[in-house]
């Protein structure tokens, strides 16, 4: 809670207007009164009899609004910016971790469980610093002064006050202390809620294909009426206990009035004595009941400062080196040398991995699902960094340069093809944003996509959707080509991606492969065979380890995994060849 | 910095909001952004009668809230007369016991009308929110598939979340509370008007220059909340898209820059807050002036008054004390306008989507055969999701129990289409399908949904147990026969070596399980369903050739003695298959067995050339 400071400091100087004009406005608030019981006095003081006098207090209290009023804007418009400003901070610092945290962190993360924290979490900081933070401070002083000066202008009035306050007050707080585990439990239920509605959305098809409406009707109003139970559970608590509060706040004014109407009686106190307590007591109601939600707010802003640091502490596993170099003319000579990883120390994932491509080759990974082919390739762009030995380029340890230098000599086309929801143009020119337009359509010439954008009513700036629904697999993979095109990185990365679209778009792909990979040191992640055989070297993996290498021509001869999976494979030589028949009707 | 206004970031990323809204918009016809009407009573009508159950509650509600704003707001007047009483030379110590024990008995009588409000609010609240949301959902599952062609899921819970609590708000806490600020405002006018009128009369000549001030701001405010909104709810979909494509952007070294991108847009975000902010807090030192000005009108007048032995001290205390409540309700009243336009655009779309009719709806007297032969017509069928550009032209299939039929041509050649007017995904436009000759739109939804199987091509599951996923269509399926169906399918090695075997539970989508493993799952689900007739996307994604193996038996079993329509994908599937549809443009161009057509030199020939030769041409470049 104490780091949070940390993220006010900067504006230090707002922070003390901001509690100058919470002091201001405060003087003002309980000065008003003041001069209302004045006015009252005079009136009713038939010894002074002053017109001229009741005029000046009347100006006052203009005046004082005035002023009030002026104080009273800063502190909100203060109070407002610096929250806001905090939220600002924490969201660019999360935000820039999380672009920087390497793939060990995302791998674990959820999406989901990242934005509760963004949003909801930094709001209630927000919440805090300008609720929780600044308007408690305000309420503190208000409560105090007001007590102060109620007693110095009569005590006994002023000891009905001190004894009511506080128990509004404590009210206030047990109320917001009990309902807080029930806040909680509300929130997690809705969660719930949405988790139960967003998968009853999405999979509409196999809910209708079953018609298991039934079924899922049952599964949401669970839901719904665990999330009913405690909501109502909350309004009861709420129901019984504020308007005890506003019960309790109009039994203290009749107390003081019963009070201080005997005193006036008696001639001990004025009708404008009598007024300014009334008012006071109005006055701080409010505030009083508040402070149970104030507390409420700071205890909630506890642990989401606490969930958010998690994040903002996460360790980074992949750092750039103190004076990295940056790597430059490369020429794409890779070697793995005795490379290990794992996770965790207790179970490596990759065991004594040696390769050398030379410049321009093309290194073909193969094996079962789950031995260690993605991993290989993610230590190239330092994905992840290798627990033991070490990877060179053109004989530079990758550790040693700039991660940026490094990830722009090293291209990847993925499997599952992530587009950005922007045009086309954008997307393809992700990875470079100053290149021109010209350059982006040679890109897409050679990715043999620019006749299909060029088709679109709107060109290049078409937008694709959330996760580029509106173009097929196909297209959104030669989109993904042009993109790393045009970076014209010196070492490529293909995770096989040509096995989910019909003939014609993978003939497109094939060709547009082709020109990417000339003259480029080549990594393939292969799960057919087709792709393998103009390998200049083929690594068959198996549980973490390279059990075979050689060309096709070279391993085929010899019994192992690679004839197993060729066998099985290509039990059905025109199956093998076919492998890609006709494609899906998805998105269009 | 920025005081005064969002500068060139501001601009800047409200115009990348405006393109993303537009864009959005463009795709569905939703329009979220807008505030609506004051009162829209369209959507009253059709919401109001959500309260009708709880008609008793929610008079009593009213009465409880009346008489508090009653007891509350006669307390100042209770309290002049008391000071009145005190003061008088010699006090009239009776009657200022009689007042008390008045304003005793009126503080206990708002606090018991307070709790029956709030009582009754809460109760009315809850469960108009919890029928409320019920009744949407379900009108959700029986809207047809085309309305989720067409909306964005997270619009669609939006709705049902977001909306349904503002109008559940609207409903309850809104309606009462502005029924007890005008309550409270005419209390306090008829009791000045009353007590003495030239002072009430100075007290209310602010008020209408409060409401200019007021309606001013209101405009501009309002403009505020919806950037506010709007910025918002970029920046969020910014750090969504930027944390799920971390991947790729640390692949292209994008980090920077997208920091940069993102700061702009978050400045965006401080901007528009800040502005509403600004504006938020303007409209206090006006309300505190004006009602610093009333008192001072009132002090000057009635002091004058009360020298001049013409007015009580008692009523110039009671007006001061008036005056500090007056203006609460008419802020509040100013806040809830707001709230009102929102709650009344929520409930607009509530509306709007409780008001969508399912293209596809249950016939009015179903059928309900008992015996289900596995016969599928296809008689002149023709449809279109959008009028006037069909996707399926004239087409006429009749296929035999038993048969397999493999669908076969380009993307948007019209299979999923022509797949899903057998389960009745979506109604013909002309045209009729049949099962065993019924139409299927005279047939019960679990008739056909029992007659019928469909195996998506990305299976879904649900979270929950693997034993829950399997039995999906058939939740009275014993233990051993969700094991029977695994074990058919192949399906049991993987899942016993799972932790918990059966009871394993999934990950939201099943994203612990590789594709191959749920698609054998989907198998073993459609095999426990056992249908007549089975529908099958064959999956093209890439699955390792070991899995391969298996979900290539998996489906010899499935298919076998069923009918059978798959849109195919793999070679093995087609040359199995008892009849090879070729589709193009919406209309069948080819039918026939394997060899036949590749004899007949034509599309499906062409097809299969295409895809020979990628294979081969791959090899040789």
């Amino acid at each position: 809670m104490l780091r949070l400071l940390r993220f006010l400091a900067p504006y230090r100087v707002r922070l003390l207007a901001a509690v100058g004009s919470l002091l201001g406005s405060g003087a003002f608030v309980l000065l008003t009164p003041q001069l209302i019981r004045w006015a009252i006095n005079i009136g009713v003081d038939t010894r002074q009899h002053d017109r001229r006098l009741l005029v000046v207090v009347a100006l006052l209290i203009v005046a004082s609004a005035l002023l009030r009023g002026f104080f009273a804007f800063w502190q909100q418009y203060l109070g407002e910016w610096i929250a806001q400003r905090v939220a600002y901070d924490l969201r660019n610092e999360i935000y820039e971790r999380l672009q920087r945290l390497s793939f060990a962190y995302h791998d674990r993360a959820q999406v989901g469980e990242i934005m509760s924290r963004v949003t909801q979490d930094v709001e209630s900081i927000r919440m805090y610093v300008s609720m929780g933070l600044l308007r408690l401070a305000y309420v503190l002083v208000l409560v105090f002064v007001a007590l102060v000066l109620m007693a110095l202008s009569n005590l006994r009035l002023a000891l009905v006050a001190w004894g009511f306050l506080p128990v509004i007050g404590t009210v206030g707080i047990v109320a917001a202390s009990r309902l807080r585990p029930v806040w909680l439990r509300i929130q997690q239920e809705q969660g719930r809620l949405g988790t139960v509605l967003q998968e009853n959305l999405s999979g509409m098809r196999v809910v209708k294909a079953f018609a298991r409406h039934d079924l899922e009707l049952r599964k949401f109003e669970r839901e719904a009426r665990a999330l009913f139970d405690d909501s109502y559970r909350s309004t009861r608590v709420m129901a019984l206990l504020s308007p005890a509060m506003t019960g309790l706040g109009a039994l203290a004014i009749v107390a003081t009035v019963w009070l201080g109407a005997h005193d006036i009686a008696a001639g001990r106190l004025t009708a404008g004595d009598l007024s300014a307590f009334l008012i006071y007591l109005a006055i701080l109601q409010m505030p009083v009941r508040t402070l149970g939600f104030m507390v409420n707010i700071s205890a909630r802003a506890h642990s989401s400062g606490r969930r958010i640091y998690e994040i903002l502490d996460a360790e980074c596993a992949v750092r750039e080196k103190p004076g990295a170099i940056e790597l430059r003319e490369v020429r794409g000579h890779v070697r793995f040398e005795n490379v290990s990883f794992g996770y965790d120390l207790l179970s490596p994932v990759l065991k004594g991995i040696e390769v050398d491509a030379p410049p321009g080759s093309v290194v073909a990974l193969l094996g079962p699902s789950g031995s260690g082919k993605s991993t290989v390739v993610n230590l190239l762009p330092r994905f992840y960094d290798p627990t033991g030995g070490r990877i060179t380029v053109d004989g530079v340890d990758l550790r040693d340069v700039t991660l940026r230098s490094l990830r722009e000599t090293v291209g990847i086309v993925h499997q599952d093809v992530f587009l950005f929801m922007d045009t086309i143009r954008e997307n393809i020119r992700y990875g470079k944003p100053d290149a021109s337009n010209e350059e982006v359509e040679a890109a897409a010439r050679t990715a043999r996509i620019h006749d299909f954008i060029a088709g679109l009513p709107d060109g290049y700036d078409t937008w694709v959707g959330e996760r580029g629904v509106t173009l097929s697999g196909g297209q959104k993979q030669r989109v993904s080509i042009a993109r790393t095109l045009l970076r014209d990185p010196r070492i490529l990365i293909l995770d096989d991606s040509t096995s989910s679209v019909d003939m014609e778009t993978e003939h497109l792909i094939q060709q547009a492969l082709a020109e990417l990979m000339r003259g480029r040191t080549t990594f393939v992640i292969a799960l057919r065979l087709r792709t393998v055989r103009r390998a200049d070297q083929i690594l068959v993996l198996d549980r973490g380890r390279i059990v075979q290498r050689g060309t096709h021509g070279e391993l085929l001869p010899h019994p192992g995994l690679y004839r197993q999976i060729y066998e099985l494979e290509l039990g059905d030589q025109s199956e093998r060849r076919g492998a890609a028949l006709p494609e899906t009707a998805a998105g269009g | 910095m920025a005081f005064w206004g969002g500068g060139f970031a501001g601009g800047w990323s409200h115009q990348a909001t405006a393109n993303a809204q537009a864009f959005r918009r463009g795709l569905d016809g939703w329009n979220d952004d807008e505030l609506g009407k004051l009162y829209d009573h369209r959507v009253m009508v059709r919401l109001l009668p959500y309260l009708r159950p709880y008609k008793v509650r929610a008079a009593l509600a009213f009465l409880g809230m009346v008489g508090y704003s009653v007891t509350s707001y006669a307390q100042p007047l209770l309290i002049g007369v008391a000071i009145d009483a005190a003061v008088r030379r010699p006090p009239d110590l009776s009657r200022l016991a009689g007042v008390s024990a008045v304003l005793v008995t009126f503080a206990v009588a708002s606090w018991a009308f307070q709790l029956v409000q709030q009582t009754m609010t809460g109760y009315l609240g809850q469960h108009v929110l919890y029928a409320l949301r019920r009744d949407m959902f379900e009108h959700l599952q029986r809207l047809s598939l085309s309305f989720y062609d067409r909306h964005e899921i997270g619009r669609v819970m939006s709705r049902i979340t977001s909306d349904v609590t503002a109008m559940q708000e609207l409903l309850t806490s809104g309606l009462l509370t502005v029924f007890a600020d005008i309550t409270g405002l005419s209390v306090v006018v008829v009791v000045l008007l009353t007590r003495d009128l030239q002072l009430a009369l100075l007290t209310f000549c602010v008020v209408p220059v409060l409401l200019v001030v007021v309606l001013f701001w209101q405009q501009r405010a309002r403009a505020a909340f919806v950037r506010v909104r709007q910025a918002i709810a970029v920046v969020n979909s910014t750090i969504n898209e930027d944390v799920s494509g971390v991947r790729v952007i640390q692949g292209l070294a994008r980090e920077d820059q997208n920091v940069r991108r993102f700061g702009r847009i978050n400045r965006g975000n401080l901007d528009a807050n800040v502005d509403a902010g600004r504006l938020s807090a303007a409209i206090l030192p006006v309300v505190e002036l004006l009602v610093a000005v009333a008192t001072s009108l009132v002090i000057i007048a009635g002091g004058l008054r009360v020298l001049g032995g013409t007015l009580t001290v008692g009523v110039l205390v009671a007006f001061a004390l008036y005056i500090q409540r007056f203006f609460d309700p008419i802020r509040d009243l100013v806040l809830q306008y707001t709230q009102f336009q929102r709650a009344m655009a929520g409930g607009a779309r509530i509306v709007e989507v409780l008001d969508t009719r399912p293209d596809v709806a249950e016939p009015a007297r179903p059928l309900t055969p008992a015996d289900i032969r596995g016969r599928v017509d296809f008689d002149g069928v023709t449809f279109e999701y959008v009028a006037g550009a069909p996707v399926l032209r004239q087409i006429d299939l009749h296929v035999r129990p038993g048969e397999t039929i493999a669908l076969v041509g380009h993307t948007g050649a019209g299979k999923t289409t022509l797949a899903a007017l057998i389960p009745r995904f979506y109604d013909t436009t002309q045209g009729s399908v049949r099962i065993d000759g019924v139409d299927v739109r005279q047939l019960s939804r679990t008739t056909l949904a029992r007659a019928v199987s469909v195996v998506p091509q990305d299976p879904f599951l649900f979270s929950g147990t693997v034993r829950e996923n399997i039995a999906y269509g058939r939740a009275q399926a014993t233990a051993a026969e969700v094991r029977a169906a695994a074990e058919a399918v192949g399906a049991a090695p993987f899942i016993e070596r799972l932790e918990d075997g059966y009871d394993s539970v999934l990950q939201e989508r099943g994203r612990n399980l590789s594709l191959g493993q749920r698609q054998l799952i989907a198998f073993a689900r459609a095999v426990l369903a056992d249908p007549r007739i089975l529908v099958l996307d064959e999956a093209t994604a890439s699955v390792d050739s070991q899995t391969e193996a298996a979900v290539q038996r998996a489906l010899g079993l499935l298919l076998a003695g069923r009918t059978s329509v798959v849109i195919a994908h793999r070679l093995s599937t087609v040359r199995e298959a008892d009849r090879i549809l070729v589709l193009e443009d919406g209309r069948i161009v080819e039918e026939g067995r394997h060899a036949d057509l590749l004899a007949l030199g034509g599309v499906y020939a062409r097809l299969h050339r295409t895809a020979y030769e990628t294979g081969a041409g791959s090899h040789a470049s």
